[in-house]
């Protein structure tokens, strides 16, 4: 008989909203303390204790509209925020502080969280969704100039940007955008030439968020509907379906492959976690303790594998923190 | 002239004259003894022979021809014995056609002549047989060209195209087949056929000829209702005929244009009923409707807005050929503005049939579909004048199928003269029928070929519109080996280390919906709306949960039924209405007077939507159906109750599903009273509706005269009006047995008076249905009692709406009324016995 599937490790209590976002920042030598960003629809950002298990700080750059996207920019002094202000934040919290150093002003209405990408010490690449509907803009940072603007052909229809995912193969190799549509489809995109490189359609609903492991070359996407879809690149930069989950109930809100790409987690529309195992996508765990749909989930960056922890954020207002599969 | 001039047959022929004198003088002498009998045969003889000397029949000249014919009646006056068999009937069929034909059928005609009129009927078959009817039609026809006697014509025509009628009257019915119409006029066809051809040769060897007479017998035998056989015959040939040579063109719109103006309509009308499309009926008549006044009146008046049996084809025929013109097109052009003035009519709407308006708005889109660019751009701003006052007062009808109508004739007018600007859009469902009507809008005439697109350009540009689907299809197609790749790994790179937890509990997510009734409103009530899913199932599970608990339903009754009457759909439940309309009635049943109480008095009040109150008055149906119906022994309660609720519900777009309630009633009332008293006992219990019937009624029936800002039953808000009386007859009927019976009829039968000449037919339905019910609800002699005055005003309205009518379902309602009383007329007769 398996064992029943564990409680939380602890919950987190006190956003007085619902949850959007968490970003773990553990990976700080010893005397640092780990902690938990999470940003809540009343356009907080909560910065947690994971010692103390309460809030330090709270940050409140987005005139109280809901923050959707928060990123650490190196250590967890600089961080981004992204808000339904429609505009991205870079904070600086070093020594105490909590100012917002710079903002950049999307002008996008929906709910397409950006993705940051460290290209070179100091710099970072960032690609969000832009003011016209179909278009995703990619930002040097923090000089704020922009390197490109990524434009479907004519006439293809693929709908909002939803979820975007920038990544590099390694170190100083050209970086590629894998972005998935409203049409639920995923396109690859070549950052520095501006050009699709493949386009793969993967639901029929519009893709909700997406993750890709740049070492197997596959990704992982989730829709509106009730199954996952695998997919793969293969040498010749072209995307193809490599197997599809079917789920038990429809609806997926994030997904997120734990950096040592053993295990994944998805947030549930059914108030669920899910914990699969990335190689075969075996189902491993379901952890029912929301009582509202989960936001999103998070895999902390401990240095040491055993302290790993997840944390799920959830419309009933509580973030959930569990420790799982964190031996293996 | 000079072609007749010409013709030998006017010298007078030495020989014939005195063999025709002998002859008759042989006949005279007939009789008188074998040797006389010689004597008439050998004179028979040299009659033919002299005949066919002098160049046969048509030969002949005035003088001859008197001669001949009295030749001919004395042959037929001659005792049979007399005639040598064989050759006098030979003298008929040799002899000049049309003589002959007169001769044959005043003997025919003529009681005790020397022929039998088996005899004569024989040598008319053969006279058919032999084609002597064209050689007759073609005998006439060389006449008329030398101006022959048009009275004398006349008497011919009608004799060919009656000969039916003769030799079947003469004959009793015992007349051989070729006489019977579907066999003859074909004939007759043929024969017209060939003298055509004639004709044809005639013309085009320069000859004159005249046609007026072969029009003249098509046009009688039209007006005698054979158009079927005789043009089922003509305008297969002379579609082929007229394909591409140009005199038949000319002698086929000759023919149709000497028809006399009297027969014109039925030839009209048989040639657009069977030709087989508008080019060739274009071909056939030719610029007729431009040329001939009736011929005009007929196609764009009269079968367009007078008569309204004709099929679809027909209307596409007739436009079709209207379009096909220069000079036509002026008419097409006329026939849409008074289409459309008729359409646009609000008068019209209201008086008219349903058949009509659809055929009017078949016509209307077919019109439509022969314009050109620039006719729309000169008649835009009419037809949009036209087409926003139609569409209005076919919105406002009651009848669905009125206001589908209105919605797909505005659309295609719209789709029409708006090329570039947006076009008018409804929501509507589609069925054969709005398909139909949409489909003659896109119609091209048939003579350009429609199908004609080819497939693989189409294919190319939806090809060329979606670039990277068919390639990343292809890709999904190379993934399986792709993945067959990975399998082979599987040893090195397998999840196995890890090992996964229960999940037996991952079951399909149910929100768990309130337990108590308390609960539920709160959670209709909240203004929460993160709750959505628990407030889906709420309102799914409400009806059982005020079913299972009545005494705590009735303690919030009123407030549960308020919240209900204003609950709106926040999220896309299927079925929300029916769930919604479920629970209302639940809890109505529940606690009936103060809910009824509730909802009536919020029928009146303002600020509800018409949806709102219509949605009241289903409710209160619904109930006292449940109320009144018998429950067994209280196991089948709910499902009891629930049939009907569906099926009403259904039907609740239109009156039919209260109609069928009532009308399955009224069949089976009707013949229990025929068969006399084999009353069958339903499981008895006491009728729940008796004590409140009256909460449900009285209210509603109380203040429909008197007007609202907001709601104004007698005004526009008929549709509300129509829904009322048709609930107050179905309360009516459900409170057979009950003691407020009479005076609720009492109230109806006021109620209907007042309004007995609404000119909404869907109203006057639902009067009509309270007339019903009140005739089935309340007791005979009560009836005669109370509202003896009453019921005869009512009678004599119901036999006037029952004839004058345009609605055929009120003239069916009417007439069920009328059976009903009568048999109540024979029921107190039987009684007092």
């Amino acid at each position: 008989m398996a064992l029943p599937p564990p409680d939380p490790q602890f919950v987190l209590r006190g956003t007085g909203a619902a949850v959007h976002i968490l970003h773990f920042s553990c990976g700080g030598p010893e005397p640092d303390i780990p902690l938990l960003f999470s940003g809540s629809e009343s356009g907080f950002i909560h910065v947690w204790n994971l010692r103390t298990h309460r809030v330090d700080t709270a940050l409140d750059g987005h005139g109280r509209k809901s923050v959707y996207c928060v990123e650490t920019m190196g250590g967890k002094d600089r961080l981004l925020s992204q808000g339904r202000d429609q505009r991205i934040c870079l904070w600086d919290l070093a020594e105490g502080r909590t100012s917002v150093t710079d903002s950049v002003f999307t002008e996008h209405v929906g709910f397409c969280r950006c993705s940051l990408l460290k290209v070179a010490q100091g710099r970072w690449l960032m690609a969000m969704a832009a003011r016209s509907l179909e278009e995703v803009q990619i930002l040097e940072l923090p000089s704020k100039t922009s390197v490109c603007t990524l434009k479907p052909e004519v006439g293809a229809k693929l709908g909002m940007p939803m979820c975007l995912k920038l990544w590099q193969l390694s170190c100083g190799s050209q970086p590629v955008l894998l972005a998935g549509y409203e049409d639920g489809s995923v396109v690859l995109w070549n950052v520095s030439m501006g050009k699709a490189l493949s386009q793969l359609i993967c639901h029929q609903e519009p893709v909700m968020s997406l993750d890709f492991d740049s070492e197997k070359a596959k990704g992982i996407s989730g829709s509106s509907e009730k199954v996952l879809s695998i997919w793969s690149l293969n040498e010749q930069q072209n995307l193809q379906v490599y197997k599809t989950h079917e789920l038990v109930n429809a609806g997926i809100s994030d997904i997120t492959i734990r950096p040592d790409k053993k295990i994944l987690a998805t947030a549930g529309w059914d108030h669920r976690i899910r914990i699969f195992g990335w190689k075969k996508l075996k189902p491993l765990a379901v952890l029912d303790y929301h009582t509202a749909t989960v936001h999103c989930v998070s895999f902390s960056d401990h240095s040491n594998p055993r302290e790993r922890l997840l944390a799920a954020g959830s419309k009933d207002q509580r973030i959930s923190v569990w420790s799982i599969y964190a031996q293996t | 002239m000079a072609a007749v001039a010409e013709r030998p047959g006017l010298i007078l022929d030495p020989r014939l004259e005195p063999v025709l004198r002998d002859a008759v003088a042989a006949l005279g002498r007939a009789g008188a003894g074998a040797e006389a009998e010689a004597g008439l045969a050998a004179a028979l003889g040299a009659v033919r022979a002299a005949l066919a000397a002098a160049g046969g029949p048509a030969a002949l000249g005035e003088r001859e021809r008197a001669l001949f014919g009295a030749f001919l009646r004395s042959l037929a006056r001659a005792p049979g014995a007399a005639r040598p068999e064989g050759v006098w009937q030979r003298c008929f069929l040799e002899g000049p056609p049309g003589l002959v034909f007169c001769v044959l059928l005043e003997s025919l005609g003529s009681a005790g002549s020397g022929l039998d009129p088996r005899e004569v009927v024989g040598v008319l078959e053969q006279f058919l047989q032999e084609g002597r009817l064209s050689a007759l039609l073609w005998e006439v026809c060389q006449q008329q060209a030398q101006a022959g006697c048009p009275e004398l014509q006349d008497v011919l025509i009608n004799k060919i195209v009656c000969l039916p009628e003769h030799v079947s009257n003469k004959l009793q019915g015992k007349n051989p087949p070729v006489f019977f119409p579907q066999n003859y006029f074909p004939l007759l066809g043929d024969a017209i056929l060939q003298v055509l051809e004639k004709i044809s040769d005639s013309l085009r060897g320069g000859l004159d000829c005249s046609i007026s007479f072969v029009s003249h017998v098509l046009g009688k035998v039209c007006i005698h209702g054979r158009q079927k056989e005789i043009l089922g015959v003509l305008v297969p040939c002379l579609t082929d005929l007229t394909k591409s040579d140009c005199i038949w063109q000319r002698i086929c719109w000759r023919l149709v244009e000497c028809v006399p103006d009297r027969w014109m309509e039925a030839v009209v009308l048989g040639f657009v009923q069977r030709a087989p499309g508008a080019d060739v009926l274009s071909r056939l008549l030719g610029n007729l409707v431009v040329k001939n006044k009736k011929a005009q009146f007929v196609v764009t008046q009269k079968m367009l807005l007078l008569q309204y049996g004709h099929t679809t084809e027909v209307l596409q025929n007739l436009l079709g050929y209207l379009s096909l013109d220069g000079l036509r097109r002026t008419l097409l052009l006329r026939v849409l503005q008074e289409l459309l003035e008729t359409w646009s009519s609000s008068s019209a709407v209201k008086h008219s049939t349903a058949e009509q308006q659809l055929y009017i708005s078949k016509a209307i889109l077919i019109c439509l579909s022969h314009l050109k660019e620039p006719e729309i751009e000169t008649h835009r701003q009419e037809l949009l004048t036209s087409m926003m006052e139609g569409v209005k007062c076919r919105l406002d009808s009651s009848l669905p199928q009125q206001r589908r109508l209105g919605m797909v004739v505005a659309e295609s007018i719209s789709l029409k003269i708006n090329t570039e600007g947006p076009v008018l859009k409804f929501e509507y469902e589609e069925d054969d029928e709005t398909r139909e009507l949409k489909f003659l809008l896109v119609q091209t005439p048939s003579f350009c070929n429609v199908p004609s697109l080819p497939d693989d350009d189409r294919s190319e540009k939806a090809g060329a519109a979606l670039p990277l689907v068919p390639e990343s299809n292809e890709k999904s197609h190379a993934a399986a080996p792709v993945m067959s790749n990975e399998e082979s790994d599987t040893e090195f790179d397998s999840d196995d280390d890890l090992i996964p937890y229960d999940m037996s509990e991952d079951k399909e997510l149910k929100i768990k919906a309130p337990v108590y009734i308390r609960d539920c409103i709160e959670v209709l009530t909240g203004s929460r709306t993160e709750d959505v899913d628990k407030w889906e199932a709420t309102v799914k599970a409400l009806e059982s949960l005020v079913r299972k608990n009545p005494a705590a339903t009735r303690e919030v009754s009123v407030e549960l039924a308020k919240i209900l009457l204003h609950l709106e759909e926040k999220t896309c439940i299927e079925g929300f209405v029916e769930l919604r309309q479920r629970a209302q009635v639940a809890v109505l049943t529940t606690d009936p007077i103060p809910v009824a109480k509730y909802l009536t008095s919020q029928f009146y009040s303002l600020n509800y939507s018409l949806r709102q109150r219509m949605d009241i008055l289903d409710v209160l149906v619904l109930a006292a159906q449940e109320l009144s119906c018998p429950k067994f022994l209280g196991k089948t309660k709910h499902s009891g109750a629930q049939k009907p609720c569906i099926q009403l519900l259904q039907g609740s777009d239109s009156s039919k599903g209260w109609r069928r309630v009532v009308d399955e009633r009224i069949k089976n009332k009707t013949r229990r009273l025929d068969k006399g008293q084999c009353h069958v006992e339903l499981a008895s219990r006491p009728n729940e509706f008796n004590s409140v019937a009256g909460y449900f009624f009285f209210p509603l029936i109380q203040h429909f005269d008197r007007p609202l800002t907001t709601f104004d039953l007698l005004g526009e808000d008929h549709l509300v009006l129509g829904r009322l009386a048709h609930t107050l007859a179905i309360l009516m009927y459900l409170a057979v047995n009950t003691v407020a019976v009479t005076a609720m009829g009492k109230a109806l039968l006021e109620f209907v008076w007042a309004l007995r000449f609404h000119t909404d037919s869907y109203v006057r339905q639902g009067l009509l249905s309270c007339i019903s019910s009140l005739l089935l609800s309340v007791p005979t002699e009560r009836i005669l009692a109370d509202m003896t005055e009453e019921l005869l005003e009512t009678q004599s309205w119901l036999g006037d709406v029952m004839e004058k009518d345009p609605d055929g379902d009120c003239r069916r309602l009417a007439l069920q009324n009328l059976l009903l009383m009568e048999n109540l007329k024979k029921k107190l007769e039987v009684v007092p016995s």
